[in-house]
C-alpha cells in the first residue's frame, strides 16, 4: 500500500520491539509493512501519529524517535485506557495501523544558536525525546542544551539508556529529580517546578520546552515566568482526547485552534492569545 | 430550454418517484407525528407544511457510517503470524434532497469549510457532497424559534442549495441555482415556469417579513468577549440544561463525531458517529482529565464554536443557520437566541435577575 488520500485509513505497520520503560510504560519500535512507505515517510520533530488496534481503535502519540534515526517509529504509550491497554499486549510481529504524521512540530529553525532548556516529567520527556535527539544529531546548530527531568520514582524515569548517555556526554547538562527520597537514588529530590527555580537558568538567549502532567507544566511556566523567560520563549506540546487528527471531530480545540492540527506544539504567547486555560 | 421550472401539486409524487430512479431521494416524512428525513419511496407520506424535526444531514454525514472494514488473516505457514487487510468504500450513489429549508442548505456550506476545504479532504462527506443535490423549499410559515435572518439567512436564501423551490397556490416553483441544479428541470413531470415567475418572488419576499430577528442581527458578529469569558454569565443562561445533546444531534451545523471499532471474529469495521460537545466524556482523556469537565464549560464551547471560533477561522461567517431545532427541541428550553441576543447586547445584569434590563423579552424563559 502506499500513500493514500484517505486520511481516516492507517497504514498497516509491524511491532519490531517493544521496550519495558516503567512498570505502566512501553515503547514501541515499528515499521510500515510497505517499505516504499517507510523509505519516502517523512516527519518533523514533535507531530504525532494515531496508533491502530484493529477491533480496538486508536490512539494519540508522539513519535519520539526523531527524524534523524529513520530505522523504525517509535512511540511509547502509558497504560491508562482501553485501547493502551490493549497496546500494551502487543508483541514482536504484531501487526498495527499508523496515521502519521499529524500536527505542527517544534520551530527547532528558530531554536539554532539558542540555549534549550528541556523541562520534562515522567512520559512528557516522550515529544522532548524526540527533539534532544534531533539537536544532539545536529548538535553545532543549537547552544548550551540543559535537561531537568523529573518522575515520581526512579523506575519511573522513561529512556533509562538515554539518560545514562546523556549523563556521560560533555555537551548536555542533564539534571535527574524523583518527588522524593528512594533507596539507592543519590541524586536530586523534589518536584520538577521546584528542582527549576534551584537550577535558575538564565532566559538570556534561552528558549525553554517543556512537557508534562498538566499540573507540572502550570507551575513550570510559573516558575518560568519569575525566572523572566518571555512567553514567546516558552515552548510546549499539548494533549487532549483526539479522534479524527485532522481537525474535524471537535474534540480537541482551544477556541479556534485544534491541537491535532494547528498544535500540539505551541508557545506560552500563542497560548495566553487563544486564552487557553492552563 | 425554459430556465425555471413548474410541478403540479397532484404530479408532485409522481416527480419524486421519478427522481428516485436515479437517486437516493431524502425528503421530509411524516412517521407518526413527526416530520424527519428519510429516503423517499412510494410508501412514504410527505411532509412539506412545516420543517423536519431532524435536518437533512445524515444524506452527507450518517448518523453511523463504516470508515473501512478490516480482516485478520492467519498466516498458513506460521500460526503465530496475523496480518490485516483493510477496504474503504468512498463511491456513493447520486442523492437529491428535496424540501429541505434554506437555512439547512447553508448548515452544509458551513461543512464544506471544515470537510472539504483543507489540506486532508474527508473522502467520505466530499464523495457524497458532490453526488447530492440539493432542492430547498421556500420557508412559507416559519416556525417558533427561527431567526435564520438574525445569522445572514432567509426564508427564500438561495445562494447555498442548488435549486430553490417555491410551494404556490397550484404547484411548486422551481428556479436552479447552480448548475447541478439544471438537471431538475430534465424532469418529465417538469412543465415550463415562466409564468409562475412574478408569483413566486412575491411570495419569498412576504416569506422573510415573517421570521423573528431575536438579535437584531445583520449576520455579523459583535459577541461581547468580557461576558462570554465570564463562568458566572454560563451558570445563570444554562444552569438548567441537563447536557441531554438533543441540540448538538438535532443541529443542521454540529458536526463532531466519534471513531469506534466494532469486531466480531476475525472481521470488524472502524465506525464513525454522530458525538456531541454537551456530553462530559466527549473530552474526557484516558488520565481522569477533562478540559470540559462542566456543562457551562460545553456549553460555552458549543456557543463559542458558532458565534466566535468559527467565525474566526471562517471570514466572519456564523456556523449557525437559525433553523431554531435546538430551541424547539430542548426539554429545558435552553434558548441560544436568547444567550446571543445577551452576548451582543451587553445589557445582561448579572445582579439583577428581572428581564426589564435585558433588552429582551424573557417572560416566558426560566432563568434559574
Amino acid at each position: 500500500m502506499t500513500e493514500n488520500n484517505n486520511p481516516y485509513l492507517p497504514d498497516l505497520a509491524t511491532v519490531v520491539k517493544v521496550i519495558e520503560e516503567t512498570p505502566n510504560i512501553k515503547s514501541y519500535q515499528v515499521i510500515f509493512n510497505d517499505p516504499d512507505r517507510m523509505k519516502s515517510f517523512s516527519y518533523e520533530p514533535g507531530q504525532v501519529g494515531q496508533l491502530s488496534v484493529f477491533g480496538v481503535g486508536e490512539s494519540t502519540f508522539v513519535i519520539n524517535s526523531p527524524p534523524t534515526r529513520m530505522d523504525y517509529l517509535q512511540f511509547s504509550v502509558m497504560k491508562v485506557g482501553e485501547v493502551t491497554s490493549v497496546i500494551h499486549e502487543l508483541h514482536e510481529g504484531d501487526q498495527i495501523g499508523i496515521r502519521a504524521p499529524l500536527g505542527n512540530w517544534f520551530p527547532y529553525e528558530e531554536m539554532k544558536g539558542k540555549k534549550i532548556l528541556f523541562i520534562g516529567g515522567g512520559i512528557g520527556l516522550a515529544p522532548l525525546r524526540t527533539l534532544i535527539l534531533f539537536m544532539l544529531d545536529n548538535r553545532a546548530d543549537y547552544g548550551d542544551i540543559t535537561v531537568l527531568y523529573g518522575s515520581r520514582t526512579p523506575p519511573d524515569l522513561c529512556y533509562k539508556d538515554d539518560l545514562q548517555e546523556w549523563a556521560s556526554r560533555t555537551d548536555v547538562e542533564l539534571v535527574l529529580t524523583v518527588d522524593t527520597e528512594y533507596p539507592g537514588w543519590d541524586k536530586r529530590t523534589g518536584f520538577v517546578p521546584t528542582v527549576l527555580n534551584e537550577i535558575a537558568p538564565s532566559p538570556e538567549g534561552a528558549i525553554a520546552i517543556t512537557c508534562g502532567p498538566p499540573i507540572m507544566i502550570k507551575f513550570v511556566l510559573q516558575n518560568l515566568a519569575k525566572l523572566n523567560f518571555k512567553d514567546e520563549n516558552i515552548i510546549t506540546t499539548l494533549e487532549a482526547r483526539m479522534k479524527c487528527g485532522i481537525g474535524i471531530c471537535g474534540r480537541c480545540n482551544i477556541g479556534s485552534k485544534y491541537i491535532c492540527k494547528d498544535g500540539p506544539v505551541f508557545s506560552l504567547a500563542q497560548l495566553k492569545e487563544y486564552q487557553a486555560e492552563i | 430550454m425554459a430556465d425555471t421550472g413548474f410541478v403540479q401539486k397532484e404530479k408532485l409524487k409522481d416527480f419524486l418517484n421519478e427522481l428516485s430512479k436515479g437517486a437516493v431521494v431524502y425528503a421530509p416524512c411524516l412517521e407518526g407525528d413527526t416530520v424527519i428525513f428519510k429516503p423517499f419511496d412510494a410508501a412514504a407520506t410527505l411532509c412539506l407544511d412545516r420543517p423536519a424535526n431532524n435536518p437533512p444531514k445524515l444524506a452527507m454525514l450518517p448518523q453511523s457510517e463504516t470508515l473501512f472494514s478490516f480482516k485478520y488473516k492467519k498466516d498458513p505457514e506460521d500460526s503465530r503470524k496475523m496480518s490485516v487487510e483493510l477496504e474503504a468504500n468512498t463511491d456513493f450513489p447520486e442523492a437529491v434532497i428535496f424540501g429541505t429549508r434554506p437555512c439547512d442548505a447553508k448548515g452544509f456550506r458551513i461543512y464544506d469549510r471544515v470537510y472539504i476545504d483543507t489540506n486532508t479532504p474527508d473522502p467520505y462527506y466530499k464523495g457524497r457532497r458532490e453526488k447530492t443535490m440539493i432542492a430547498s423549499l421556500c420557508c412559507a410559515s416559519p416556525s417558533p424559534g427561527c431567526f435564520c435572518v438574525a445569522v445572514g439567512g432567509s426564508p427564500a436564501y438561495r445562494e447555498d442549495s442548488d435549486v430553490l423551490i417555491t410551494g404556490l397556490e397550484k404547484g411548486y416553483f422551481i428556479e436552479p441555482v447552480t448548475e447541478k441544479g439544471k438537471a431538475i428541470l430534465s424532469v418529465p413531470q417538469v412543465e415550463d415556469g415562466s409564468q409562475y415567475v412574478e408569483e413566486a418572488h412575491k411570495k419569498q419576499s412576504e416569506s422573510h417579513a415573517l421570521v423573528n430577528n431575536p438579535f437584531a442581527g445583520d449576520g455579523q458578529h459583535e459577541i461581547s468577549r468580557a461576558l462570554f469569558d465570564l463562568d458566572e454569565f454560563w451558570e445563570r443562561v444554562v444552569s438548567k440544561c441537563l447536557s441531554c445533546g438533543a441540540c448538538t444531534y438535532l443541529c443542521p451545523t454540529c458536526y463532531c463525531f466519534n471513531i469506534t471499532d466494532e469486531q466480531s471474529l476475525d472481521n470488524g469495521e472502524r465506525i464513525r458517529s454522530w458525538d456531541g460537545c454537551m456530553f462530559p466524556h466527549f473530552t474526557l482523556e484516558g488520565s481522569g482529565h477533562n478540559p470540559r469537565p462542566t456543562k457551562f464549560k460545553r456549553f460555552k464551547n458549543r456557543v463559542g464554536h458558532k458565534f466566535i471560533y468559527y467565525p474566526e477561522k471562517y471570514n466572519g461567517v456564523i456556523a449557525c443557520c437559525g433553523c431554531g431545532r435546538c430551541i424547539r427541541h430542548c426539554p429545558v428550553s435552553v434558548d441560544i437566541s436568547e444567550i446571543i441576543s445577551y452576548l451582543r447586547g451587553s445589557q445582561f445584569e448579572l445582579t439583577n435577575e428581572s428581564s426589564e434590563n435585558t433588552g429582551v423579552d424573557t417572560n416566558s424563559r426560566e432563568q434559574k
